[in-house]
């Protein structure tokens, strides 16, 4: 299933996240990339040189967008402002998809600018349903939710995690963004078993998926997308794959990002892992 | 407990500052046992209590904020030293939290805050409320609009008497009582050789003086215009009087107002005016600051 309508049908293969360190190589060499992920805040600007260079990658590059800020699990009401902005964002990019966190990170007007995590609730899965249903609603494309890494579970709980994400995607009838090194550093942190996590999600909603790396500490796992994917991480992906198909495939490097090359290196890593799911498929 | 209540109590706890030791406080400033208010929302499980699980949250939200402010305001770092502003930041965190959706507005409020609390700049709050202007003018015209920049047949058969000319939004007027351009330029490490049209290169014996020596900056007024050229930033000083015609010309006042006012206690001689004027608005042109419509 490489495409399906919530990431509107398209087929993109292995894409890596669009970083500011590596615009130069972009731009003066056009390496071959499938496709770019950027952060739709970065590019909410009026106009100067973030939106230049943007314009520049579209010329050669598919981009999709990722937010970090949307908060779809805050109990605070939508800000009109982010979305006329990410609106005109989505028109520019012409992003198939939208992808943003199932999280919170204000209240109150007030943000944290982090990613913080849910309260697995009934009444948080609404709330949270409705606003992804207000969003793409004004935006007019698929969105997607990503599961985020945490290192906090709340008393108020029901139900586990991944019931939680399917409670909310059915809710929202909206597609999946599965994050298998946040599935995997969540496990950690949370001490569940991560395949468990993996064989529960809805397979057909499933638009893209991210891998990355993480730091580990002695009690607990942080997930700081600073070092290359670990095998434990892989092994998620294969078992996503092998459920969900030839799914467009993000790795992401946020700190200490090595060159173009390397880190585009290290997303290609995940060919053989599609290559034997379209294998699998055509059997 | 209800979604709202329970956020509101994590975002109380995650945007309480941290110890001097950069751990999360034992008792919260409602005087709250920080160890009870964890616990009676957060699990906690075989490796960390539910302190030290809400302590990460703590600590990331700290240190992300206070490298957003490092980040924006390398200058004003350098004008207080970094414990000076450490504390600074804090204290403005405290007081003025995020409000928007990006990091990028963080410090839309630092200017009016130093101004409210001039302790924490001590003998420098002019000085450092200079630097901020610039530092913020310098975020605004990074990323600020730009719209189609005037052409000469835009002006054929106009009339100065009641021709208004736009400023390109992206363009910042600023007048500042210490020269903190060439602080910050020699704080952002940027090679003042490479200073061309777009910039001036003013001050040539200053070029490689350290930051140190330079944050004792002597007051010295100066007018600025902080724009944009081929998407770079640059500060490019003007006359006294060319800051009264454009801002004159930004508050909507028609081209011969904005002119006539702008020679009031000049020094320079009523001769040398028109010449000046002319060559002014060359450059200006040539720049693109002006626009057709907008702001």
């Amino acid at each position: 299933m490489p495409a399906n309508r919530f990431n509107n049908f398209t087929d993109y293969g292995i894409g890596i996240g669009l970083r500011a360190t590596h615009y130069d190589h972009i731009l003066t060499r056009k390496p071959v990339c499938d496709w770019f992920e950027i952060i739709s805040e970065n590019f909410m600007v009026d106009g100067g040189r973030p939106l230049e260079i943007l314009d520049r990658i579209l010329q050669q590059y598919r981009v999709v967008q990722h937010g970090v800020s949307m908060y779809f699990g805050s109990a605070d009401k939508i800000d009109r402002e982010h979305l006329r902005r990410l609106k005109a964002l989505v028109q520019r990019t012409n992003t198939p998809w939208l992808s943003d966190h199932l999280c919170w990170g204000s209240v109150d007007g007030r943000y944290t600018h982090d990613l913080l995590p849910m309260p697995y609730t009934f009444e948080a899965a609404k709330i949270t349903a409705q606003k992804i249903r207000e969003v793409r609603d004004y935006l007019e494309i698929p969105l997607v939710v990503e599961n985020v890494s945490s290192y906090a579970e709340f008393h108020v709980s029901e139900m586990t995690e991944w019931e939680f994400l399917n409670e909310v995607v059915e809710r929202a009838d909206c597609g999946i963004l599965l994050d298998v090194n946040n599935i995997y550093v969540s496990s950690q942190n949370h001490s569940f078993d991560p395949e468990v996590y993996v064989n529960s999600i809805p397979a057909d909603r499933v638009a893209q998926i991210h891998i990355a790396g993480h730091s580990k500490y002695r009690k607990y796992i942080l997930d700081t997308h600073d070092h290359p994917v670990i095998d434990p991480v892989w092994k998620l992906y294969d078992r996503a794959i092998q459920r969900a198909g030839h799914t467009a495939t993000l790795l992401e490097w946020d700190d200490h990002i090595p060159t173009f090359n390397e880190v585009h290196d290290e997303a290609l890593k995940a060919d053989k892992f599609l290559a034997s799911a379209s294998l699998a498929t055509a059997v | 407990m209800k979604l709202q209540a329970i956020q509101r109590r994590m975002a109380r706890a995650v945007m309480t500052p941290l110890t001097p030791a950069e751990r999360m406080r034992n008792v919260s400033p409602r005087g709250r046992s920080m160890h009870a208010e964890a616990s009676s929302f957060i699990k906690a499980n075989d490796r960390l209590t539910s302190f030290e699980r809400l302590e990460i949250y703590n600590r990331q939200y700290w240190f992300r904020m206070l490298s957003a402010m490092t980040d924006d305001f390398p200058g004003l770092r350098a004008v207080l030293g970094d414990r000076s502003f450490d504390a600074l930041s804090k204290a403005y965190l405290r007081d003025c939290p995020s409000t928007s959706f990006t990091l990028r507005n963080l410090g839309s409020k630092l200017e009016a805050w130093i101004r409210k609390h001039p302790r924490y700049a001590a003998t420098r709050q002019q000085l450092a409320i200079d630097m901020v202007r610039l530092e913020w003018a310098d975020i605004e015209a990074f990323d600020g609009e730009s719209l189609p920049p005037l052409q000469a047949e835009n002006l054929t058969n106009a009339n100065p008497a009641t021709l208004r000319l736009k400023l390109q939004p992206y363009a910042r007027l600023l007048d500042l009582r210490y020269p903190v351009d060439d602080l910050l330029l020699a704080v952002k490490g940027k090679n003042q050789d490479d200073a061309d049209f777009a910039s001036n290169a003013f001050s040539e014996k200053h070029r490689r003086k350290r930051v140190a020596a330079v944050a004792r900056l002597k007051p010295a007024p100066i007018f600025l215009v902080v724009h944009r050229a081929d998407y770079f930033v640059y500060f490019r000083r003007i006359e006294r009087e060319e800051f009264h015609i454009l801002s004159a010309l930004r508050a909507g006042k028609t081209l011969e107002r904005a002119i006539g006012g702008a020679f009031r206690g000049s020094t320079i001689p009523v001769e040398e005016r028109a010449g000046n004027v002319a060559q002014w608005f060359h450059s200006w042109s040539a720049l693109g600051w002006f626009c057709l419509s907008g702001n």
